[in-house]
């Protein structure tokens, strides 16, 4: 294992020291592992946080800002924080409008944020949840944990910021992120694994001339493998069962094409080139898109496509001012 | 009612079962997140050899035996994350609150105490007998421990019991396909592979042997 790390079990801890020093417009919680926003939002404004396992960066921590999170908790890498953690941002963030709570679908997340919103019901806090499930690779039925929350997540924290910077209230923040989450879908592949540090060894062995497609986020394996092939034939195994699971013609679409975290830009700016020609071909209207590292795997090489079927309202919040470390325009 | 038997677990005893658990746990660190590499995320040895670390350190700090099990179940809520800090935890605090404020339990205490902490991991998790979970090996385990009590059987040969059903549940969620948590995702490429979480719950068993022994 090469990495960047003093110490297998510090890493969490010694990014968090890094964020802090980069980034003046948060504050880091220490003790806790929440990222706040250094200047707390306004009395009266619905209150935002998520968290997750680390190793997503910037997700989450690195939406934390003006325009979308008021706070991110951090978990140990690919594992979900803690319910005290998520009480402690909850309470700290709530101006007396409600907390929003946006989880990404795994077990252990939603087990951890169910028990956080019973202890901060306790403590009076109106609290409302949505969760993000996505990821077309799984399929949804009862005998599976539900889809993934994937690139969606992005998406959707950047919108639902926007309604809850505007003043509209929890039930119609919480509508508008039901609304996005309903909407979305992604798929993924990967060209290599990840290597988790506290393992020191990559978590499946992909062979040189092999390529794991429906992958995840955590370096969990795909649906399946098959020999690699180019970017035209994989954008296709992309774009192709997204399209199958919902239809994204007839309205705006915001796309997002996502690196993994070990895939340089050059070829995520060609993966693009070559997804949008398809989504053309099929008759869907991309009026919004980001390219880039949003929400990655630690150094896993690939990348993952997320479609949101949008409407005027939806692309509007998109556009509205952002101001935090991963994403920042109109401020 | 099952007899009452002549080996009571005493409050130390207790403490000693969780910090022989801990032992285990860290013994087999690299085991469990192999497990966990294979179909799910590579961390279970990790996050579950960072709690029971944590828990070690909190067990001095309890007089009765349900201030000492809930404070061990709130410490892997607070350490773990994940799934297995919610359940192991929910399994130790809702084992906790069954016992009451006392300094010994029997063998029905125990195994009473025992079944409440599974049904609470059981509604926390949404999991039934055959996912591919921990509850494949606890709840034949526990079984196992209720039909030794109703036999009227001594503590050492109770744990054995339990700790053999624990180890039978644990091998058959090999062949299965996981339909709770990240192994779920994999579907029919789960099978074949031995669940993680099954595989550090018989350590809860094999921890009460070595205290008995």
């Amino acid at each position: 294992m090469k990495k960047l790390i003093n110490d297998p079990e510090n890493v969490i801890a010694d990014a968090l020291k890094g964020i802090a020093a980069s980034d003046k417009d948060v504050r880091v919680d220490f003790d806790n592992r929440v990222i706040y926003r250094a200047a707390p939002k306004a009395d009266g404004k619905v209150a935002i946080i998520s968290g997750g396992g680390s190793g997503h960066e910037p997700l989450h921590g690195g939406f934390v800002g003006v325009g979308m999170l008021d706070a991110a908790c951090a978990g140990a890498v690919f594992t979900s924080p803690t319910p005290d953690q998520m009480l402690a941002a909850t309470t700290t963030v709530d101006t007396g409008a409600g907390v929003l709570h946006i989880v990404k679908n795994y077990t252990g997340d939603v087990m951890n944020f169910e028990m956080a919103a019973e202890l901060a019901a306790d403590a009076g806090i109106e609290v409302s949840t949505v969760v993000v499930a996505d990821d077309v690779a799984v399929q949804d039925s009862l005998y599976t944990a539900g889809r993934r929350g994937v690139g969606a997540t992005v998406l959707l924290e950047k919108i639902v910021g926007a309604a809850a910077e505007e003043g509209s209230d929890l039930a119609a923040v919480t509508a508008v992120a039901q609304q996005v989450a309903d909407n979305s879908r992604s798929m993924g592949m990967a060209l290599t694994s990840c290597t988790v540090p506290s393992a020191g060894k990559p978590t499946f062995d992909l062979p040189e001339d092999e390529m794991e497609i429906g992958i995840g986020i955590h370096g969990e394996p795909g649906r399946h493998r098959e020999p690699i092939a180019d970017a035209h034939s994989i954008a296709e195994q992309l774009v192709a069962p997204i399209l199958a699971d919902l239809d994204f013609t007839g309205a705006p679409v915001i796309a997002m094409l996502n690196g993994m975290g070990g895939t340089p830009l050059i070829e995520l700016y060609l993966m693009y080139g070559e997804v949008i020609e398809l989504l053309e071909a099929a008759g869907v209207t991309v009026e919004r898109n980001l390219v880039g590292n949003y929400i990655t795997s630690l150094d896993m090489a690939g990348c993952s496509l997320t479609l949101l079927r949008a409407d005027d309202d939806l692309l509007r919040l998109w556009d509205a001012p952002v101001r935090t470390a991963g994403l920042r325009w109109g401020l | 009612m099952g007899t009452v038997t002549s080996t009571d677990l005493t409050i130390d005893q207790l403490a000693d079962w969780l910090r022989r658990f801990a032992g285990i746990v860290e013994q087999n660190k690299s085991y469990l997140t192999d497990l966990d590499s294979a179909i799910g995320d590579a961390d279970h040895g990790a996050n579950m050899a960072r709690g029971t670390a944590a828990v070690v350190s909190h067990l001095d700090e309890a007089n009765t035996v349900d201030a000492l099990l809930k404070k061990a179940g709130m410490t892997l809520v607070s350490t773990v994350g994940g799934t297995s800090g919610p359940l192991y935890g929910t399994l130790l605090m809702k084992m906790g609150m069954a016992t009451g404020n006392v300094t010994q339990l029997s063998t029905a205490e125990f195994a009473r105490a025992f079944r409440a902490g599974l049904d609470g991991l059981i509604a926390r998790g949404k999991t039934e007998l055959g996912d591919k979970t921990m509850v494949d090996a606890l709840a034949p385990a526990l079984d196992a421990l209720d039909a030794s009590v109703a036999d009227g059987a001594q503590w050492p040969d109770a744990a054995a019991a339990a700790a053999a059903a624990a180890a039978a549940g644990r091998d058959a969620t090999t062949p299965l396909i996981a339909r709770k948590g990240r192994a779920s995702y994999l579907g029919e490429r789960s099978i074949g592979h031995m669940d993680p979480g099954a595989a550090s719950s018989t350590y809860l068993f094999d921890a009460l042997v070595e205290v008995l022994g």
